[in-house]
């Protein structure tokens, strides 16, 4: 076999098996849904999520170890992740090829000729792990791991969690039962277009000029054990080689081992065996990077520095923390949650009521694509006995916490179930407060026991124009002096009629000038004629009580009011943050 | 200038035609797409006139209490005294169940329809012959995760019946002739599809807006869009979806009712133990009869009243003579 025919394999399957992990995860009871698919093993392989994370909280969270894996591959074999294992490489690599086979050999050598600007990327590695440094104390900012922007694998996972699954369900593959919808996906849908079709242009674009890891492993291929190289004889400048050369590393000349994808065109083209993936350097000589220069390092890795201590500085990680972004249950305090989260969308993902969204800049530009609660869209709010995010995690922003934990159920006694905010009655919205319309949907959706909102009920005055009179009764029935109601409207269980003497009787039915009462009146004395008689709804007016609230959205989700919600949750009292604690 | 730069005839023809092609095709387009006055008022979707009729013409009104412990005995005793189950499901027929799977809550909270009933009566009707079960609702919570911790769905499968989560094309738009809150509303019609016999399942639970959750409650679960807008008038629309729904059998499980912060609970505390099972051919007279579980009366329950005038049914339920069984 060829080796590129091994390559391309290697390629195709974990392609596949990153679509596959990206469908499964997914909570239910289906074969293809989550029952212990290692759905994060791409991630957790991706060292540059872990390096981030490990400068930013001195930990290395869970599966991250695994980027080990990759580090040993990178050091022993060079950069055979990028070439044989990256599943959005192998996008690019696929659509690259696409549109340069057809080219002169002449355009495709040029094509694959190195550029100085794939020197860029290490200034982003640069930017990226500076930021990501925790600080001490004094700085007052912890680390902020932004990798995820532009880290292969968290772009691809999100673009293809929130972007292709959901586009796909809605073509008809049928995934998920409902719709999915993602606040903000035409940036993140863009983001990946764009880096997508920028292959058209040069192949492997991505990769050569922006990858952040690519720029991790191409410094630490250095070491490597074995590598691409020219033979001392036998080539004859065809530059066959570098027509289909990946990396752009100039395999004929001067090799630049950073460079190199692994992808063994070279080898394969070679007619003249005059490339050899050996332990002697190549003898056309190496270089092991572009040339970076020491301004542009400095540069990057001063603004990564600073970024965190600058961001910080608009406070909303501290006193002025947006009210408005409710993270997921489990999510770490905003300060901890940035240092960690990789912005994968594998929460997203997994929300089995979709839920949870790519945030836009709530939290502001750190904050971006970083999961945020929007109970407007889903299916139901975020569901109180569920805890699949932060299992799902892959950096523990969000926490696995355990279901005795998220309701306080279980061990010792006084334990609080987990808040992610508190919801608000808007009673300027509210149709009991505000409309004189009986509703109480929130109420009844509250999940947790006893309910966090609860009612009172008051009787008020309905319009009905003119006051009424009452000239006589008749058993349950209570003749008006004119015909002035609507009829029927009365009649639906809600209307009370108020007799004088304070009697209140439940109207059952009614006529332009008559109300049926629930009973006839008994023992008490009748309405004489021309004695007032007033028509009030009973209302149960929701009233939240902070102490069971959990924030879980439920009521926002069911409120009829559409549009603004005339219940909403904010983040006020939730458990991640002690700062945010609203009441005794 | 050159010859060369000269058009000769045939070019010249040829170009013109392209031309002319080209004015032809985009006059066409427009003329076949031409809208002087644009988009008027959205027309009202064809809506479906009603459900059919699911009772037997011939088994009248009957109701029969059982009084035990154990809900799955309970039932069997109810079917039995009302005929078996085979005066309800005969062979060939297909049999909609329709559960109340509004939460994502686990059996034990009683905040749904038990799955060992849904079980149980879906066995009965395979063993009476029933070509087909199905079950399904429209949960309030995400319905697959409703259907999961319910343990509905898991019971319903592994005792044969379909389970049909709702789809958005299930939903199709329904007028109830003369009712006033069902016009033009999506009402979950898909499963009803060659349906023969409909049976409803449903748990006694509080319920603090129309004070109860019970059998005529349930149908609920068939309405789709915004529904929680007939909040605002929740009596008459319980009553509307009893006019509506004109079920072969209801089965209302007291076992365990839910006293306390209905319809949701959550709290074992909310519960108490009624060891009561009632199973009719009359929607309203077991809604009044599983009233008194709750310590109320039909009288307290304005929709009772409401689904009696529509005819649904009677609210006076021991009128019917209900078959009383000590389990």
């Amino acid at each position: 076999m060829r080796i590129v025919t091994a390559r391309r394999a290697s390629q195709l399957f974990f392609f596949a098996l990153f679509l596959w992990f990206c469908v499964a995860a997914t909570l239910g009871e289906r074969f293809w849904q989550l029952r212990g698919w290692p759905v994060n093993w791409l991630l957790d392989l991706d060292p540059l999520a872990g390096i981030a994370t490990l400068l930013s909280t001195r930990t290395l969270y869970a599966g991250l170890l695994w980027g080990l894996a990759t580090l040993a591959l990178t050091v022993v074999l060079g950069r055979v992740f990028c070439g044989w294992i990256c599943p959005f490489g192998a996008m690019h690599q696929f659509i690259g090829f696409l549109a340069r086979r057809t080219r002169r050999l002449a355009v495709q050598v040029e094509l694959n000729r190195f550029r100085p600007a794939q020197a860029v990327k290490y200034y982003l590695l640069a930017f990226f792990l500076a930021a990501a440094l925790l600080l001490p104390r004094e700085w007052m900012s912890s680390g902020s791991v932004q990798i995820g922007l532009l880290d292969p694998l968290c772009l691809a996972h999100r673009s293809v969690n929130l972007i292709l699954l959901p586009l796909a369900d809605r073509a008809g593959l049928g995934l998920a039962p409902l719709p999915r919808f993602y606040e903000g996906a035409g940036l993140i849908g863009a983001v990946f277009l764009c880096a997508l079709l920028l292959n058209l242009w040069l192949p492997r674009f991505y990769c050569r000029f922006v990858c952040p890891l690519g720029a991790l492993l191409g410094i630490l291929s250095r070491f490597a054990l074995w590598r691409i190289g020219r033979t001392e004889e036998g080539c004859t400048d065809c530059r066959r080689c570098e027509r289909s050369c990946e990396g752009a590393c100039t395999p004929t000349a001067r090799i630049r081992i950073g460079e190199c994808v692994m992808c063994l065109n070279c080898l394969d083209e070679c007619r003249h065996d005059a490339i050899a993936y050996r332990t002697r350097p190549s003898a056309a000589g190496e270089a092991l990077l572009p040339d970076l220069s020491r301004r542009g390092f400095v540069a990057s890795a001063v603004s990564g520095l600073l970024a965190a201590p600058v961001l910080r500085l608009g406070g909303g990680a501290g006193p002025n923390w947006n009210a408005g972004l409710i993270r997921p249950p489990g999510a770490l305090a905003e300060e901890d949650f940035l240092a960690r989260c990789i912005k994968c969308g594998q929460c997203m993902r997994v929300c089995p009521t979709n839920v949870i969204h790519p945030a836009g800049l709530e939290s502001g530009i750190e904050g971006l694509w970083t999961p945020k609660l929007n109970f407007r869209v889903g299916t139901s709010g975020c569901q109180h006995t569920c805890i699949a995010c932060g299992h799902l995690c892959p950096t523990a922003a969000i926490r696995p916490i355990s279901l005795e934990e998220r309701t306080g159920r279980g061990g010792s006694a006084g334990r609080r179930p987990l808040r992610v905010g508190t919801a608000f009655v808007d009673r300027g919205r509210c149709l009991p407060w505000a409309m004189d319309k009986p509703c109480i949907v929130c109420q009844e959706n509250c999940p947790v026991s006893p309910k966090a909102i609860f009612t009172r009920e008051v009787f008020n005055p309905v319009r009905t124009g003119a006051p009424l009179a009452v000239t006589g009764t008749d058993g349950a029935r209570l003749v008006l002096a004119s015909a002035a109601l609507e009829a029927h409207r009365f009649g639906t269980g809600d209307y009370h009629a108020l007799l004088p003497g304070g009697l209140r009787l439940r109207i059952a039915s009614n006529s332009a000038d008559a109300l049926d009462l629930e009973r006839p009146l008994g023992g008490e004395e009748p309405p004489a004629p021309g004695s007032p008689v007033s028509i009030l709804v009973r209302l149960q007016q929701p009233y939240v009580d902070p102490k069971q609230c959990i924030g879980c959205g439920v009521c926002e989700h069911e409120c009829p009011v559409l549009g603004l919600r005339a219940i909403h949750v904010t983040a006020e009292n939730e458990s991640r943050s002690p700062h945010h604690r609203m009441v005794l | 200038m050159s010859p060369e730069a000269l058009v000769n005839r045939r070019e010249f023809i040829g170009r013109a035609a392209k031309a002319g092609a080209v004015l032809l095709a985009g006059g066409g387009i427009a003329a076949l797409a031409r809208d002087p006055s644009g988009p008027g008022p959205a027309a009202p979707e064809p809506a479906a006139s009603g459900l059919p009729d699911f009772a037997l013409p011939d088994a009248g009104r009957k109701l029969c209490i059982v009084r035990s412990a154990d809900r799955v005995r309970s039932l069997t005793l109810a079917l039995q005294a009302l005929g078996g189950i085979e005066a309800f499901v005969k062979r060939g027929d297909r049999v909609l169940i329709k559960v109340n799977a509004a939460f994502a809550s686990p059996p034990l909270l009683s905040a749904t329809t038990h799955p060992d009933l849904v079980s149980e009566l879906t066995r009965l009707c395979l063993k009476a012959g029933a070509a087909a079960v199905r079950v399904t609702d429209n949960p309030i919570n995400d319905p697959a995760s409703a259907f999961a911790l319910s343990g509905i769905g898991q019971a319903a499968r592994s005792a044969g019946a379909e389970l049909l989560l709702p789809e958005e094309r299930f939903f199709r738009p329904l007028s109830l002739k003369d009712a006033r809150l069902i016009r033009s509303w999506p009402v979950l019609l898909g499963p009803f599809a060659g349906v023969t016999k409909l049976i409803g399942v449903a748990p006694v639970k509080d319920h603090h807006r129309s004070g109860a959750s019970m059998a005529m409650k349930n149908w609920y679960g068939l309405l789709g869009g915004r529904r929680n807008i007939f909040h605002q008038d929740i009596h008459t629309i319980i009553a509307e979806l009893a006019w509506m729904v004109k079920p072969t059998l209801v089965v209302l499980d007291g076992t365990t009712s839910m006293m306390t912060n209905g319809p949701t609970g959550g709290s074992l505390a909310d519960l108490k133990e009624t060891h009561t099972l009632i199973a009719g051919t009359d929607q309203v007279a077991v809604d009044a009869c599983g009233a008194t579980l709750l310590g109320k009366t039909a009288a307290d329950l304005p929709f009772i009243a409401k689904a009696a005038e529509l005819g649904a049914g009677t609210a006076d339920y021991r009128s019917l003579s209900p078959i009383e069984v000590a389990g």
